[in-house]
């Protein structure tokens, strides 16, 4: 398969809110960067995970399959999944495959984590 | 905290505004040949598999090119072109005469058990060199995505067709527990099998793997049953003999105008 130039950094900015920040690509091949992330970000105190697609190059239908996974992941652990830094492109793409009626969109970290507060 | 991981290096240069359909609030069918049954597909939403109702799976059906040198991009601009060619018999697709382009729409006209013919359709979500996938509309069996893709492992191409789905209703869930997942199987094991055929492969061995996604079914999508294509295709056929003689007797009897004279009956 083609291979992905995926960068993840997690950054936790309390007990229970992480962000992973996204850069580069997402597609089939950045499953394993994704999902590594995410344990990272998780912990047992963890009730929201937002997404920071700010560095987003460049996502395919595989890519964007893994985000279900990703949120199924989170879903199974009772928390919520989050999103911000999605240029337009990517809002139609969450819009197009319905993900936005399950991953919260944002304009900024600001209002993701407020929202996650909620 | 801050944690960095990185997959393998190499700037990414590729492009993907062109490959993903925009999005729509309804879909839209254009010209279908005679014969064709467009039920279902007009006017319908699509789906993803968060919408769906039964158990997410995604199964992962793989053909090898075994000896044959052909290149993953040819295997999928065939693919593309020649798509219902593939199919297993009796059930057709009919695409758009422009081929599979993002945002495109095709009819389906699956055969079913007890002669039924289910209508139902799918949007080309994405589509480049490398792959493409359809998304389902509602009512379609399944709410997900099928994505088609070849590329090379080891020495030789692969073709692969994945699809991330959940049955749409209870019905179809009920319907996949009682044989329908072998039914899918066997469909698009038949379709990899035509297809690395056409490419001159000798005994082509389809490989499946399955992957329970999510174990959990969605209740509260169980209100999708209201546009389950196989109920409404199986009362439009149930429908079909009472239209058929409809037709024939408005055919013979002529139509009168107030004055009684007969009119031209193309009315």
């Amino acid at each position: 398969m083609t291979e992905a130039t995926t960068a993840t950094s997690v950054r936790r900015l309390n007990d229970q809110i992480s962000v992973i920040d996204i850069k580069g690509e997402i597609t089939a091949a950045s499953e394993s960067t994704l999902m590594d992330a995410f344990n990272e970000a998780s912990g047992d105190a963890t009730k929201a995970v937002i997404l920071n697609f700010g560095g987003l190059d460049y996502m395919n239908s595989s890519g964007i399959g893994l985000l279900v996974t990703l949120l199924v992941r989170a879903q199974r652990q009772h928390q919520e999944l989050l999103a911000y830094g999605l240029n337009e492109h990517y809002r139609q793409i969450f819009e197009l495959t319905r993900l936005d009626e399950a991953i919260g969109i944002h304009d900024t970290e600001d209002s993701a984590t407020a929202a996650a507060g909620r | 905290m801050s944690v960095d991981k990185e997959s393998p290096s190499g700037g990414s240069t590729r492009r993907d505004d062109e490959a993903w359909a925009k999005p729509t609030p309804a879909l839209e069918v254009t010209i279908l040949p005679e014969g064709a049954i467009n039920r279902n597909v007009a006017g319908r939403r699509v789906t993803g598999p968060i919408q769906g109702f039964g158990r997410m799976w995604q199964k992962t059906y793989r053909v090898r090119m075994s000896g044959v040198d052909i290149d993953p991009t040819e295997v999928i601009k065939t693919w593309k072109e020649h798509f219902p060619e593939f199919w297993p018999e009796g059930n057709r697709f009919y695409g758009p005469l422009t081929g599979i382009a993002p945002g495109e729409v095709a009819v389906l006209n699956l055969s079913m058990p007890g002669r039924l013919k289910l209508s139902t359709g799918v949007m080309v979500m994405y589509a480049d060199d490398e792959s493409f996938t359809f998304m389902t509309p509602e009512g379609h069996m399944f709410a997900g995505w099928i994505t088609f893709s070849a590329f090379k492992e080891g020495r030789s191409t692969v073709a692969q067709a994945q699809v991330l789905i959940r049955a749409s209703d209870p019905l179809y869930e009920l319907g996949l527990a009682l044989g329908g997942h072998e039914v899918e199987d066997r469909f698009w094991q038949t379709t990899l099998t035509t297809l690395a055929a056409r490419f001159g492969v000798e005994d082509p061995a389809p490989e499946t793997r399955y992957l329970l996604v999510d174990r959990k079914r969605q209740w509260r999508m169980a209100k999708n049953v209201w546009h389950n294509a196989g109920v409404r295709s199986g009362f439009y056929m149930m429908g079909m003999p009472a239209r058929w003689a409809s037709k024939r007797l408005k055919r013979k009897s002529p139509p009168y105008t107030s004055e009684g004279s007969s009119q031209n009956s193309d009315l």
